[in-house]
């Protein structure tokens, strides 16, 4: 079937900021003081194992940015050269690799590796009369037909093949880094695996190795389990609430990155331009982030929010479908965010560059006769990279976790994005009812913690590894 | 000192004036108050009548800076920005859509607000140094390592599962406490007890964490290591000089949050049904009330430069290195 790519705005960022990420990998490669520094993060367990951690996650949100509208099925009786029609809902590859999840919908909630409605509901006997039953589910469970009562001993039987599929899989990865390791050394096959377990390789590839065995776990037995059963059961609507999550990473990652991105050219010009240049240009520049630092974050989010709402509420004919407009809402909430949060940054900056101005080698240039803009370019801006880069880790977390409490007050995504708020917010009162719905708040939560938890953890070891006054 | 803070209060004036006009542009530059009315009513089937009827209701009807319409001094006062944001100076915040006076709802909520936020700052600053100093106390064993383990992870965590998980557990499971809702005087306390105990344990991984930091650094200080040389024991090192040396970035960095208690906390009260500037907030947002939000613009950036202020104050009152000139 055919379908017409699409390209939202945050999915253009988001490949840009991945076309950075490779461009500064290259770079990094060719100067010796970065791969040493790298080589720190690196070499440290707590490192390694997050950055696993965060390049599955980011896996998961680059499949689902690759945004497509398929192919209608071309209608009976249309003429042979009618033009190709195209949905208007925009997917993305991640809702087409996950198409038995998306589309397999229940009636309403059901637990976890259920088999059936978690509510009871009065049906027809087919003799006549009532019955008040819980009702089977359409698709949990629906390979085993009638025989429900095997479900234990089929997922256990899945859980085992599953598990063993992924130590062959990661058996597999782990021999091609042996032998990679080994060839690199110019030693012999046994002798790198050794070192690689006693942890004597310079980088920490035994934690690397341990999260990717548990990542291979989740991963294929996901894959194993989640086609049979609603492994996170179902939210109100009947979806699958393992697809939501998956869904809600892209929201996260693209908030937490983009937001950063975004603001990034206007701190770092700013910054650097307030501290090199002095005078008047500090003054106003001081004056202007004094100023959107005194309005408390939450409410400069919450009124610029209301108001960005309006803009795009009165003008619906800009966005042709429904997922550039909430596309939109959400590229302004990242520009939002991002213009409360770059005056911390811009402020490191300056008092960086008002250090690194007086430094022998820039007044060494200066005294050369090199201009202005080329002393920031070659001399400044290198040498607060790392307090960028440093800020830019340790923004994410804080931002993934700030998504979640403005989309639950209302000022967050749009409600029609799949996002941690949303799913919050959507499952806010289940708690409270009678028995209670606890899976939706988990996933989300859980997925939450795992993403924010390896990013706090990685943005440590970066930050130890970068800050000079930490080493 | 007197002079001093005179002059930060003349200092504060152009970043209130900066801050008017941020929110003068945000709510009546970006969107025309007739975009703003159709927002409301909603956006299809609504009649001109209607918008010029919701405008003059709220007094947005006047032109935004110049009303040629009238004579002398009302060509600059009878406009909006006059009528909405100048105002704010004097702190009138005009009407509510419910009609009531802004001001004076303030001035109410903010008993409830400071009852939540006070005993959640004052346990939370006692709380996260405490287990800061133990941290210290045990440093390179494996129960800073643990302690600090559990920071992270406490700080990973969604503030919105503290406030859920412990609702349920304690009002719902174990039925200690209302689940929500909020009574004047002594009574208020049956209500406070839970969201005090939750803003504490969900701030308490950050904050303990950043003062571990703080501690460290000033432990290995060379007035320390004389300390030490002098034969003090590592106790009477750590509570008599480290702890009173650390509380000098601690207390700076908290001053300034103090007038934003007033504020009180968003999530927390409207989890909790707590009647302060918090949940009035959310629901101004909800509700799509600009009035309110806008006021709460401006009341939240007159706390923080007070916090400021009084920062720069506090410099002098615990480090004497320090003059104000």
């Amino acid at each position: 079937m055919g379908f017409l790519p699409v390209l939202l705005w945050t999915d253009a960022l988001f490949f840009l900021l991945l076309a950075i990420g490779v461009a500064t990998i290259v770079h990094v490669r060719r100067e010796a003081p970065l791969r040493a520094a790298w080589r720190r993060v690196g070499s440290r367990a707590g490192g390694m194992a997050s950055a696993v951690i965060l390049l599955a996650f980011l896996a998961i949100g680059f499949v689902d940015s690759l945004h497509l509208r398929p192919q209608l099925p071309v209608a009976n009786g249309a003429a042979e050269n009618a033009p190709v029609a195209y949905s208007s809902e925009v997917l993305s590859a991640l809702d087409v690799l996950l198409a038995p999840l998306r589309t397999r919908v229940e009636k309403t909630y059901s637990a976890p590796f259920a088999t059936e409605l978690y509510a009871r509901e009065t049906v027809e006997l087919p003799g006549g009369g009532q019955a008040r039953i819980y009702p089977r589910l359409a698709w949990g469970g629906s390979h085993l037909g009638e025989a429900t009562g095997e479900r234990d001993a089929d997922v256990a039987r899945r859980i085992a093949t599953g598990v063993a599929g992924a130590m062959e899989v990661w058996i597999a990865v782990a021999a091609i880094l042996v032998v990679m390791l080994a060839r690199r050394r110019g030693k012999g096959m046994g002798e790198a695996a050794r070192a690689l377990w006693r942890g004597e390789a310079d980088l920490a590839w035994r934690a690397a190795l341990v999260t990717l065995a548990c990542v291979f776990v989740v991963v294929i037995l996901a894959i194993k389990l989640a086609p049979y059963y609603h492994v996170f059961g179902t939210d109100k609507v009947g979806q699958d609430v393992l697809y939501l999550s998956l869904k809600s990473v892209r929201t996260a990652l693209i908030i937490g990155t983009l937001t950063t991105l975004v603001m990034l050219p206007f701190a770092v010009a700013l910054g650097i331009m307030a501290g090199y240049l002095g005078g008047w240009v500090d003054d106003v520049i001081q004056y202007v982030y004094t100023v959107l630092n005194a309005i408390p974050g939450v409410l400069l989010i919450a009124a610029a929010v209301l108001m960005m709402q309006v803009v795009i509420d009165t003008h619906p004919h800009w966005f042709s479908t429904a997922a550039e407009r909430a596309d939109a809402r959400l590229l302004a909430l990242c520009l939002i965010l991002g213009i409360t949060s770059w005056t911390g940054l811009c402020r490191l900056l300056r008092g960086e560059t008002l250090k690194l101005r007086e430094l022998e080698y820039v007044q060494a240039a200066r005294a050369f006769g090199v201009g202005t803009s080329a002393i920031l370019r070659r001399h400044v801006l290198p040498n607060v990279m790392h307090i960028v880069l440093i800020a830019l880790v340790m923004d994410f977390s804080g931002l993934v976790l700030a998504e979640a409490v403005l989309s639950y007050v209302g000022i967050g995504v749009d409600p029609t994005t799949i996002s941690f708020g949303t799913m919050i917010n959507m499952a806010r009162a289940e708690l409270a009812r009678e028995p209670a719905v606890w899976w939706s708040l988990m996933a989300a939560f859980a997925f939450m913690f795992v993403l924010v938890l390896s990013a706090n953890l990685f943005a440590d070891v970066v930050r130890d590894a970068f800050d000079p006054r930490r080493s | 000192m007197f002079a001093y803070v005179l002059r930060r209060l003349l200092y504060a004036l152009p970043i209130l004036i900066g801050v008017n006009l941020v929110t003068f542009a945000l709510f009546f530059v970006v969107n025309s108050p007739d975009d703003m009315a159709r927002m409301q009513l909603g956006v299809k089937r609504v009649t001109p009548e209607a918008i010029e009827r919701w405008k003059v209701e709220r007094g947005y009807d006047r032109p935004l800076f110049f009303n040629a319409g009238v004579q002398g001094r009302g060509q600059v006062t009878e406009t909006i920005f006059f009528q909405k944001s100048l105002r704010m100076f004097a702190f009138d915040f005009g009407r509510a859509d419910d009609g009531r006076d802004i001001a004076q709802e303030m001035r109410d909520r903010m008993g409830p607000s400071l009852a939540l936020a006070l005993p959640t700052f004052v346990l939370g600053l006692f709380a996260s140094v405490t287990f800061a100093l133990i941290l210290v106390f045990f440093r390179a064993s494996y129960l800073d390592f643990w302690g600090v383990v559990l920071c992270v992870a406490m700080m990973s965590i969604s503030s919105l599962f503290y406030i859920i998980g412990g609702q349920w557990l304690v009002s719902k499971l174990w039925a200690l406490v209302p689940i929500s809702g909020y009574a004047p005087g002594l009574d208020a306390a049956r209500f406070l007890v839970l969201p005090v105990a939750i803003s504490v344990i969900a701030g308490v991984g950050s904050n303990a964490r950043w003062y571990r930091t703080i501690f460290l650094e000033e432990i290995s200080r060379d007035y320390v290591r004389t300390a030490r040389a002098k034969g003090l024991s590592e106790r009477v090192v750590l509570f008599r000089h480290v702890l009173k040396n650390a509380m000098i970035p601690i207390l700076t960095g908290v001053v300034v949050v103090i007038p934003l208690l007033f504020m009180g906390s968003l999530l927390v009260e409207s989890f909790f049904g707590i009647p302060g500037l918090g949940s009035y907030t959310i629901d101004a947002i909800n509700a799509q009330d600009f009035a309110v939000v806008r006021a709460m613009v401006y009341i939240g950036s007159v706390l923080y430069i007070i916090g400021l202020i009084l920062t720069d104050i506090s410099y002098t009152l615990v480090d004497p290195r320090v003059r104000l000139e």
